[in-house]
């Protein structure tokens, strides 16, 4: 083994890595053409005509979660603080039970294309969908911004490419998917990302352990020979545990917030397959994460910390960094095209939700209150995924060299304060009411938001303040907590008749589905319609 | 329209659901608080190694990702064979 980056090939125009992303972006644009012809519909546009399958939602679920960002920190992180990796690995992971066990059900059984719809079913729509879209958005503005940020150094670094160039590249590319092939297109392209990534990462786990006869074992103890014993315990990011405890709420009760992932529940037909699905993912992922501890201590021991660090700080090149050792120049190229295409697939995901939020819950609801007729909704909702990719690009541009990490924690803390506590109470709480939802909403995001910019991320590391009014890098801890409180106390304040006397109408439909509310003659629509039975406008009672 | 037996059986059936959902989460969060709790204050537990280079904090920290999968998977089993089964009568 020759653990040195002299002779590295990362950061040069690498042949292989060149083929394959060309490959990627030829056939995930096919993909796009097909699934254009399919997309006439805002059903099909926003969940793809609810035809995909579990197994495909699974992985695609897996694949708007496995981003760069996952991939290449978590390896990077394994390889130069060894254990810590793992405690993000974990925290990232087990949001997914809780997904599962209270959300994804329900939501199918709700909603129609974004989290609002369940959250507004029994509340007024205007005032709820707005505050809504203020979370899902800021949300997605902060993910795309993290991504586009990541992206550009990623490319930059990988392929040698400029930064800006690259941005552009990553833009364009994702506004063709979503403009032309909505959610068809989107999702597939995430099931092949899925798919290459879990194929790349498992490959190169193999090649590394083949070096160790295939125990994991004899690769810690040859990473604790070289770094001493305590790469393998708790290290210096645990330093406060409240810290890591807040860090740990957000992970888990973001995922159950986060936009993107939330609206591929709608992609499925029906509650089963919305539960089954979140099960191969949970599966999926879990081993990815597995995989990728494996090779940031392999890149510790096969490459070494001191050439890590030297080509990046933030140890992101570990991974791509390993393939190179084991593999030589093609697999460098392979994994450097397979973390482009991961950025690809996830801007464009996060991309489509902001775009369900803008047409669907405003522009059709709030604007329109029910009536903009379908084919001037699939407008307002391509127009609306242009302007976002548009805007990615520019932000993406104006962030250059931003530290992206504390955007990520802002997403995951907003999505968790803002979207997951009315999520909840809205399906479990009788009392809850319109007030308490918009309060709730609007507490999460603007308090998560508020936290972030007076703790020692922004204060210290951003600003170079000497202290920082907020001692919590993330918020979760006090966010969460109080969003369900505001929410829990504006209720009780507000009482709101008849979104209690609907609450049995919620009941039965979150659990029994669109199909029961009693004889409903359904209409033998076209193929992908949507399910009858679903309010397009607040119903009546 | 449907009788009261049904919305009975139904009203049964949320409360179950939400029962078994509520005690699953409870299993995943203290299954996960308690291997934060440990990697926040019990240090040289997690470094001890169990044979050389598997630590107990690496194996407790796989294991928490396989009892998400386990606990998920406890639920589908659940979901798929009781409550789907009552649902499919429901509907009938």
């Amino acid at each position: 083994m020759n653990p040195s980056t002299a002779g590295s090939q990362l950061g040069q125009p690498n042949t292989t890595a060149i083929v394959f992303f060309l490959l990627f972006v030829g056939i995930t644009l096919a993909i796009t053409y097909w699934a254009a012809r399919r997309t006439k519909t805002t059903s099909e546009f926003f969940a793809a005509g609810g035809n995909i399958s579990a197994v495909q939602n699974g992985f695609a679920l897996a694949g708007d979660f496995m981003s760069a960002a996952s991939f290449l920190g978590i390896a990077g992180l394994v390889a130069t603080s060894g254990f810590d990796g793992l405690i993000y690995s974990v925290g990232w992971l087990v949001g997914w039970p809780v997904v599962t066990f209270l959300i994804a059900e329900p939501l199918r059984n709700l909603g129609k294309y974004t989290f609002a719809d369940a959250v507004a079913y029994r509340l007024k729509q205007t005032p709820v969908r707005l505050s809504a879209a203020v979370g899902t958005l800021t949300v997605v503005i902060f993910y795309l911004i993290a991504q586009m940020v990541g992206a550009g150094n990623l490319i930059h670094l990988l392929f040698g490419l400029s930064y800006e160039m690259a941005v552009i590249i990553v833009g364009a590319v994702m506004i063709l998917y979503v403009l032309f092939g909505g959610m068809i297109a989107t999702t597939w392209v995430q099931i092949v990302k899925a798919v290459l990534l879990l194929g790349g990462a498992s490959a190169l786990a193999v090649a590394v352990l083949w070096k160790f006869g295939m125990n994991p074992a004899a690769l810690f103890s040859e990473a604790a020979r070289m770094y001493g014993p305590e790469v393998l315990a708790p290290g210096k990011l645990v330093a406060n545990p409240l810290e890591t405890i807040s860090l740990g709420v957000a992970l888990m009760f973001g995922t159950a917030g986060l936009p993107h992932i939330l609206m591929r529940f709608y992609t499925v037909p029906d509650a089963k397959a919305a539960r089954t699905s979140v099960f191969y993912a949970t599966g999926l992922i879990g081993f990815f994460y597995l995989v990728t501890f494996v090779l940031g201590f392999g890149a510790a021991v096969l490459v070494g910390r001191q050439g890590i660090t030297a080509v990046d700080k933030g140890g992101n090149m570990a991974a791509p960094m390993l393939a190179e050792v084991v593999g030589g120049t093609g697999f460098l190229g392979f994994i450097s095209a397979v973390s482009f295409a991961t950025i690809l697939a996830v801007v464009a995901g996060l991309t489509l939700s902001g775009a369900a939020a803008l047409s669907h819950d405003l522009w059709s609801h709030v604007v329109r209150k029910g009536h903009a007729p379908e084919s001037e909704q699939l407008k307002v909702a391509r127009l609306a995924s242009l302007l976002l990719g548009v805007l990615a690009v520019i932000l993406g541009v104006v962030f250059k060299g931003q530290n992206v990490a504390f955007m990520v924690g802002l997403a995951f803390a907003i999505a968790a304060s803002a979207n997951f506590p009315a999520l909840l109470l809205s399906m479990l709480w009788k009392g809850f009411t319109t007030r308490g939802a918009v309060a709730s909403m609007l507490t999460g995001a603007f308090s998560a938001v508020l936290l972030i910019f007076l703790s020692p991320t922004v204060q210290v590391e951003l600003l170079g303040n000497a202290s920082a009014p907020f001692p919590l890098k993330n918020p979760g801890l006090v966010t969460i907590p109080l969003s369900f409180l505001v929410g829990w106390v504006v209720s009780l304040l507000s009482p709101e008749d008849e979104a209690s006397r609907r609450f049995a109408e919620v009941q039965h439909r979150m659990h029994v589905g669109a199909l029961l509310p009693p004889p409903v003659v359904t209409p033998p629509g076209p193929a992908g319609s949507v399910p009858p039975g679903i309010p397009e406008a607040p119903r009546k009672v | 329209m449907y009788g009261n037996s049904k919305d009975d059986v139904l009203k049964a059936l949320a409360a179950a659901r939400w029962r078994v959902a509520g005690a699953l989460t409870v299993a995943m969060l203290v299954t996960y608080l308690g291997f934060i709790l440990l990697v926040a204050f019990n240090r040289p537990l997690m470094g001890r190694q169990l044979i050389p280079g598997l630590s107990i904090g690496i194996v407790l920290g796989a294991v928490t990702i396989l009892v998400a999968w386990v606990l998920t998977g406890i639920y589908i089993l659940w979901a798929n064979r009781k409550y789907d089964h009552v649902l499919d009568e429901l509907r009938r």
